[in-house]
């Protein structure tokens, strides 16, 4: 007789380059769109992901789109904050170059907003999927 | 840059299609299929909320 756990399959973690931690790829996930995928050696993957987020970054900011800042006092703008900090090196990037406008001017720029932000939760979606085929919590 | 509403809806579905199929599902083929589910439910389901919008005005 066998029980449930015997049933289960095992669980085994994904080898991952040079041996690196979950941590370690959590964050560098978060920190460069796909590096976490990157790490565990599943280039296809990390491409595709770091191409989706990348490009909605890349339109969202060509849109005109506001990239938030901290510390301004409205619930709204630190939500967006929050969103946009996902994007990891990307944010920091875009707040060194002066990328993006502090306010919404035009329609469609309330859309590049939009994408921005999203993009930097669609980078924490992936960046936590790299985590779980990293400790393995999802299989493959 | 400037686009349409319904190229900004396009371009918004096909990237967030490709990450959620890729980050919800373990299998390729698997990963294909929930991508184009999710892109079309985006895309069919903007257009029907758009209809809903216009009916509430009209």
């Amino acid at each position: 007789m066998t029980t449930k756990a015997q049933e289960a399959p095992a669980i085994t973690q994904v080898k991952t380059l040079g041996g690196v931690s979950s941590t370690m790829v959590l964050v560098a996930g978060w920190l460069i769109p796909g590096a976490g995928h990157l790490l565990l050696g599943k280039w296809v993957r990390a491409s595709l992901l770091a191409l989706s987020i990348l490009c909605m970054f890349a339109i969202g900011i060509a849109l005109q789109g506001k990239v938030y800042t901290p510390n301004t006092g409205d619930p709204l703008d630190m939500l967006g904050f929050a969103g946009d900090l996902g994007s990891g090196l990307l944010y920091v990037l875009a707040r060194l170059l002066d990328w993006g406008r502090t306010s919404v001017q035009i329609a469609t720029a309330d859309y590049g907003t939009k994408f921005i932000v999203v993009a930097g939760l669609l980078n924490i979606v992936s960046a936590v999927d790299a985590h779980s085929l990293a400790t393995g919590r999802k299989r493959s | 840059m400037t686009v349409t509403h319904f190229s900004g809806v396009l371009l918004f579905a096909l990237f967030a299609s490709v990450v959620f199929g890729i980050t919800q599902r373990s299998q390729p083929p698997m990963m294909l299929r929930f991508g184009a589910l999710c892109f079309t439910l985006f895309v069919a389901g903007t257009i029907a909320a758009s209809w809903l919008m216009w009916l509430i005005k009209h």
